[in-house]
């Protein structure tokens, strides 16, 4: 069994260790693949890790083609309460998403945000780091816009380490159609890469054009 | 617009040799004796039609053991209780879903709903639409009344104008519901009118519908002499049978959109309609076969037992 | 009996709970369904219109949740196993046909997806305000199973159960869940089709000419026949004697309505399934089920830090109302603490159970989202005297 939000991400959300516990919110706008992101998330960790997750997904106007979110718990025990109080980690792939999940963003925790959708123009809770990844871009140059969100999860899974790599890539390729599994192995391929580069570099997300591995996708 | 053949009308009494309902009674092998005597009234046309039912089921030479009666409520409705089959009296309006659980579990049987106006047409006026609509095989027969009789002689959605029901007691102003208009427009693959009056007619509309595929519905216009006609003047039973006989005009090409029911006009007869297309079940076989190939599990009689 | 493994997704799914639930009506043997679409319980039939064609057997959308509810009864008489889904109007539809399989008893599965009401209410959000109408909901006299399941594991098992135990009792059953539930994906464990035990319909062996639809047996559950076996035999909701045929006298009612409620509570045995948790010397015991059990047990630990000894009673079967358990425990704790995502309704149930003998705390709640832990927390304080 993996270690949840492990090595270096202890430090990211102290307490979600404490508590054994991972909050991850997923949020963006219709078409953006992000209910499907946290359903591979969960299954990476439910089924292939074998831990404990439960998500459950924001329905409702919100899931008419405007602004849709997730809630994803990730847990070494049953997961008790179902929703998200505090989130450890929030993925926007959207400005929308961002200003709305952001204050429930925990003290310390991990911002992911598709760099060229979100500006970060607010305040941000204390100590919380921020990475950033051109989802859209890096998916377009692949060749189809759709697997953005599969880049995001490669990127997610290089900067937090809640999922194994293995669980991360059984978990997609069990969720889509395998005409497309090349297609989406190169997607969690990149966006593992680039997060690996981000991490790696020390540099906050407002820099990271300068690493080669990033700027690569940028022109 | 197709038509069956048309029988030809004949007087009460007047059938083949050997065949007369009233002089003698074949249809008992059909009927649970055992609940005796019915709740029906003197003159009500209801057991007119139930014994039609008989002869027609007996003419079929259909196996008795898969034909299936369901009722909704009412004076009708009772009809499933007294006919010697699987039989179920279920409740007001939706004798038609239930039916159409029945026949999709097992195809295998020979599914015939028998209920009143009220019950098929308004409380279950929906249900009617849409089972003609899938042309799910049914066979439908309406004893139609002209009032809801089992709760004392109400207003229904097909009293015709001027009409005195207990809840119409200035006599009704709504337009009766044109029932056979209504379910052609829908989708069934063979409708019909009769009265009570026409018992040969009505016999063998019902053994039509029993042999074929596809959603049949029968209209038999029926006196209420207990309710309707008494209020309305019409005088008993008799009576009625000599007025359905002045006034019926037997048209199998009748332009439906002008048959509606009026208080005492011309009553238009004829089997109407008979139309093939695939019913529910092929349409639903064809599609899923299509799609699923030899994937697809097709249903047969009873898939589900233990 | 075991389930037959064409219908059954033997594996390890990461399912929300509407899906777990279609996949225990398969498992449990469901090879008809009829439905009318209603949020949150849609994705039932959704899965099951796709997955029983393969399996053999129907799917139909029917025009109204009128028809849906006893289209699934005509499908059971014809041989069929058979369940609806439905959601807070359409539960409120379907009333008339829950009397109807009652007083038919007409083994069928209910599966009521509960959401915020009343009216149209919350479409998409949860609530437990059906727990009464599931009971009390259509009219006249009978008894009814409800099970709640707290997870989409549970939404399969408990499925399975509700459609086994509507065989064995010939009755309808509910499946009580939730929107939360429903909505929520867990990993649901689904077992070899040979370890899932599954009860067959409780058929006549007699000839047609010595069978009786509604003949007293020992375990007042009569024996049942299909239509075109050549019975020929009746069934009506009107009060019926042992033939089945209409008899409307206060001796039939009496002998009918008797044994209908009689029938579930000789099983009680059977049907009742309650989890405590640690409910031996604690102070005091919270009541809950359904997904209010898991917020209540994240309260229960926090209760348990500030060293307050709480047990937890979890209700699985709702109804019947497991009363002498809740009498029993009653008597040894200072309150017993019921949230429930309505305004109080199986808290009324505790309470006349309690017969006095326990202080009762409700945790009201409107619903729209699950409780706040730290509501629960806090009658636990109050029961517990801090
Ligand atoms: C839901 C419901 N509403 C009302 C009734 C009362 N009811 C019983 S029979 C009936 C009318 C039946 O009329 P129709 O179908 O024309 O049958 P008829 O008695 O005329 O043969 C009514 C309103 C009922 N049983 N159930
Ligand atoms: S009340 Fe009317 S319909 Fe009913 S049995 Fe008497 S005559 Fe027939
Ligand atoms: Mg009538």
């Amino acid at each position: 069994m993996p270690e949840l939000a492990s090595r270096r991400e202890v430090a990211a959300a102290p307490d979600a260790v404490e508590r054994e516990l991972t909050e991850i919110r997923v949020a963006g706008f219709g078409g953006q693949g992000v209910i499907l992101a946290a359903q591979i998330l969960g299954k990476a960790a439910a089924i292939f890790d074998g831990v404990h997750a439960t998500m459950t997904q924001n329905f409702g106007p919100e899931a008419r083609g405007g602004a849709c979110s997730a809630q994803l718990i990730v847990a070494r025990h049953p997961v008790l309460y179902p929703y998200v109080t505090k989130a450890d980690i929030l993925v926007a792939m959207s400005q929308e998403a961002f200003g709305k999940f952001v204050p429930e963003l925990k003290q310390g925790g991990l911002l992911l945000v598709e760099r060229d959708l979100v500006r970060i123009q607010q305040d941000l809770p204390e100590r919380v780091r921020t990475y950033g990844v051109p989802a859209t871009r890096i998916a377009e140059k692949l060749g189809k816009r759709v697997v953005q969100n599969i880049v995001m999860l490669g990127f997610f899974g290089a900067v937090t380490e809640v999922v194994s790599r293995k669980a991360m890539e059984q978990a997609v390729l069990s969720s889509v159609p395998a005409s497309m599994a090349a297609l989406n192995k190169d997607a969690l391929q990149a966006g593992y890469e680039v997060g690996r580069a981000c991490l790696e570099s020390r540099l906050p997300a407002s820099e990271c054009d300068q690493i080669p591995e990033y700027a690569a996708w940028l022109d | 617009m197709s038509t069956a053949e048309t029988p030809t009308e004949m007087p009460l009494c007047e059938q083949a040799p050997g065949e007369n309902p009233i002089c003698e009674n074949p249809v008992e092998q059909f009927l649970r004796t055992d609940r005796m005597p019915h709740i029906w009234c003197p003159g009500c046309g209801i057991g007119t039609t139930v014994n039609c039912f008989a002869r027609a089921l007996l003419k079929t030479g259909l196996d008795l053991r898969k034909v299936v009666v369901v009722s909704g409520i009412g004076c009708t409705g009772r009809v499933a209780g007294y006919v010697k089959l699987d039989s179920f009296h279920t409740t007001h309006g939706r004798a038609i879903p239930f039916a159409t659980g029945l026949k999709l579990a097992n195809p295998e049987l020979t599914v015939v709903v028998y209920s009143g106006d009220g019950d098929l047409t308004s409380i279950g006026g929906n249900h009617l639409i849409h089972a003609a609509r899938r042309n799910l095989d049914l066979k439908v027969i309406c004893v139609n009344n002209l009032t809801y009789s089992m709760t004392g002689g109400q207003a229904a959605a097909t009293t015709p104008e001027d009409s005195i029901t207990t809840t119409s007691p200035y006599g009704a102003f709504e337009p009766a519901m044109n029932i056979p208009h209504l379910v052609a427009a829908a989708g069934a693959t063979f409708v019909a009118r009769w009265t009570t009056f026409h018992v040969a007619q009505t016999m063998k509309a019902m053994q039509r519908m029993l042999t074929r595929r596809g959603f049949s519905f029968l209209e038999v216009i029926s006196p209420c002499p207990t309710l309707y006609q008494r209020r309305n003047q019409m005088g008993d039973g008799l009576d009625t049978m000599k007025h359905y006989k002045e006034v019926s005009v037997s048209n199998n090409n009748a332009n439906l959109a002008e048959i509606g029911m009026t208080k005492s006009g011309q009553i238009t007869v004829g089997n109407f309609l008979e139309i093939e297309r695939p019913d529910y079940l092929e349409a639903m076989r064809a599609q899923l076969r299509n799609r699923l190939q030899e994937r697809y599990i097709e249903v047969g009689g009873a898939p589900c037992q233990n | 009996m075991h389930a037959d493994p064409t219908g059954v997704l033997t594996g390890t799914h990461f399912l929300n709970g509407d899906q777990a639930c279609c996949e225990g009506a398969l498992a449990g043997g469901a090879r008809f369904s009829a439905g009318y679409p209603i949020t949150p319980s849609t994705e039932i039939v959704e899965r099951f219109s796709k997955r029983i064609p393969t399996i053999g057997g129907v799917f139909i959308q029917m025009e109204d949740e009128l028809a849906a509810s006893i289209a699934i009864q005509g499908a059971v008489w014809a041989g069929a196993k058979a369940f609806t889904v439905t959601s807070g109007p359409g539960f409120s539809l379907m009333m008339e046909h829950i009397g109807l399989a009652a007083m038919t008893e007409t083994p069928c599965v209910f599966v009521d997806v509960q959401r915020g009401g009343p009216s149209t209410g919350l479409p998409t959000l949860p609530a437990q305000g059906d727990m009464m109408q599931a009971r009390f909901g259509s009219h006249g006299d009978y008894p009814c199973i409800a099970l709640c399941p707290s997870s989409p594991q549970e939404c399969f098992t408990l499925m399975v159960r509700a459609m086994n135990l509507a065989e064995e009792f010939r009755t309808p059953v509910f499946l009580m869940m939730d929107e939360v539930v429903g909505h929520m994906t867990e990993r649901v464990q689904i077992p070899p089709a040979e370890t899932i035990a599954v009860t067959p319909r409780k058929l006549t062996d007699k000839a047609p000419g010595e069978f009786r639809p509604y003949e007293d047996s020992e375990d007042l559950v009569p024996p049942m026949a299909h239509a075109g076996e050549g019975y020929q035999f009746h069934v009506t909701g009107l009060t019926h004697d042992e033939r089945g045929y209409p008899s409307m006298t206060p001796a039939t009612q009496a002998k009918l309505i008797r044994r209908l409620r009689e029938k579930i509570t000789r099983g009680m045995d059977r049907i009742t399934q309650v989890e405590e948790d640690n409910v031996d010397g604690a102070e005091v015991v919270v009541v809950s089920y359904g997904i209010t059990m898991r917020v209540a047990q994240r309260a229960i630990k926090l209760a348990r830090a500030e060293g307050i000894a709480v047990g937890g009673m979890r209700l699985v079967t709702v109804w019947p109302f497991p009363e002498e358990r809740i009498h029993a425990l009653a008597g040894r704790v200072r309150a017993l603490v019921i949230p429930e995502l309505n305004m109080g309704q199986v808290a009324l149930e505790v309470e006349r159970c309690a017969r006095g003998a326990t202080q009762v705390i409700p945790v009201p709640h409107a619903g729209a989202t699950v409780h706040d832990p730290q509501q629960i927390l806090d009658a636990i304080r109050k029961g517990a005297g801090r």
